[in-house]
């Protein structure tokens, strides 16, 4: 438990707190290399995901698609990536997007799917365009799904950006790597617990959101 | 290719020494799952809580977990017996919901009308209620077996001996073979895992083996 002891005074230290390659600094890195690889894989998956879900045709693919994904190694990618195309952001967040897809995707398609088909032929009786139906009933009702597909792939994109600190990359995996590289046991363990705690919060807070986006009056299962 | 050809030795004993890894956890998880799962499947406000519990687990990233876990276990980092353990925990965090869901599904009635023909409680669980829950059980079980095998890989930035190390090696050395094959023998090891997964069932679960059409059951 000294180790634990160390690691907290680690984090409290002040002189972590301020200047390059302090604590904020490597936090902030993380979040936007999470936001930036989690935004543009939403801008791919969310609309084909939709469109999938809405059609119906296609779901086969996309199932098998994020099945095998899960196979893949994150840490294989990353450094795949980061030996094809050397030192900089592209060979990360090309790893991050392509890791954040499979989760979007499957939150999309199955907040279409979860309508109720009763619902959208009713909205479709009452002379919606599909467009109408999509933006207007299957969009917010299946908003839950769709958020929970978003913070799967956030969580996954904030443990991928932890390994590629291991590549050059800045991140709050740095600490981890350092503390790795000199054997100092308590920045290993201080990184980690401020890896961890971020995944948390960002887990709980899109979890808030799943629960605020619920649609009134629809029956939650 | 080249690489490959004159590194067959290599990859066999790290494809081994990642097989010793992934298969103890996949089987703790499973196995314990189920106790668990009966536990939990009806009491409500205890499957809840720790389904709820679960998910927060299964959020926290391996990497801290395997630097976190030797603190408790008294392992060195690079110890393979803390991989098992924290890809166990893992597993349970997967594998805990799903079987309570697998468990609940299966319907009320049957399981009365197998008390009233006389089955104890431990051989309706064993001979009626685990058997029903089989098909969806199987289906957690692969999603299970697949990200624990890609996860093994993590340990190789600590160091510890798996198809990761050579990702970590191939990355220093420059030798793109060298990750490229870590990435095929991990997908084909993990597929090679659910495809036995999948055979397994269909001589163990004989009459789950006709597709159910979605909704058929409703």
């Amino acid at each position: 438990m000294t180790q634990l002891l160390e690691a907290l005074a680690w984090i409290a230290d002040p002189t972590r707190w301020s200047g390059p390659g302090s604590i904020p600094v490597r936090l902030l890195e993380h979040l936007w290399y999470t936001l930036l690889g989690v935004g543009i894989a939403a801008l791919v998956a969310i609309p084909v995901g939709l469109l999938v879900g809405h059609t119906r045709r296609g779901r086969g693919p996309v199932v098998a698609l994020s099945g095998a994904a899960r196979a893949l190694p994150t840490l294989g990618l990353v450094t795949l990536f980061g030996l094809w195309l050397g030192i900089g952001l592209t060979a990360p967040v090309l790893a991050f997007v392509i890791l954040a897809i499979p989760s979007l995707l499957a939150g999309a398609y199955s907040a279409c799917e979860a309508v109720d088909p009763r619902t959208v032929d009713a909205a479709r009786a009452q002379g919606m365009t599909e467009w109408q139906i999509l933006t207007r009933v299957e969009v917010p009702l299946g908003l839950p799904l769709l958020i929970g597909g978003v913070r799967l792939a956030a969580v996954q994109v904030v443990a991928t950006v932890m390994l590629a600190s291991y590549i050059g990359n800045g991140g709050l995996g740095r600490f981890i790597f350092l503390g790795l590289n000199l054997s100092d046991y308590p920045q290993m363990l201080g990184g980690s617990i401020l890896v961890v705690a971020l995944a948390l919060v960002i887990d709980l807070a899109l979890r808030l959101v799943e629960r605020l986006t619920a649609p009134r009056g629809a029956a939650r299962t | 290719m080249t690489w490959v050809l004159e590194n067959l030795d290599l990859l066999g004993s790290r494809l081994l020494a990642h097989v010793l890894q992934a298969i103890p956890p996949i089987l703790l998880a499973f196995v314990l799952s189920l106790p668990i799962a009966k536990l939990i499947a009806v009491r409500g406000w205890l499957r809840t809580s720790l389904t709820a519990g679960a998910g927060l687990l299964y959020a926290i990233p391996s990497l801290p977990l395997f630097i976190v876990l030797p603190l408790f276990l008294g392992t060195s980092i690079r110890s393979p017996l803390n991989i098992v353990v924290a890809l166990t925990i893992y597993g349970l965090a997967l594998m805990v919901p799903s079987a309570s869901e697998a468990l609940r599904a299966v319907s009320g009635d049957t399981l009365r009308a197998a008390t009233a023909q006389g089955y104890a409680p431990l051989q309706r669980f064993w001979q009626v209620e685990l058997p029903l829950a089989g098909p969806a059980l199987v289906a957690g079980l692969r999603v299970l077996a697949v990200s624990t095998v890609s996860l093994v890989t993590v340990g190789g930035v600590l160091g510890v001996p798996s198809l990761g190390m050579l990702f970590i090696d191939g990355f220093q050395r420059g030798i793109l073979e060298e990750i490229l094959s870590g990435i095929v023998l991990t997908v084909a090891l993990a597929l090679l895992l659910d495809l036995l997964i999948v055979l397994g069932a269909r001589v163990a679960l004989p009459w789950a083996r006709t597709p159910r059409r979605k909704g058929a059951r409703a």
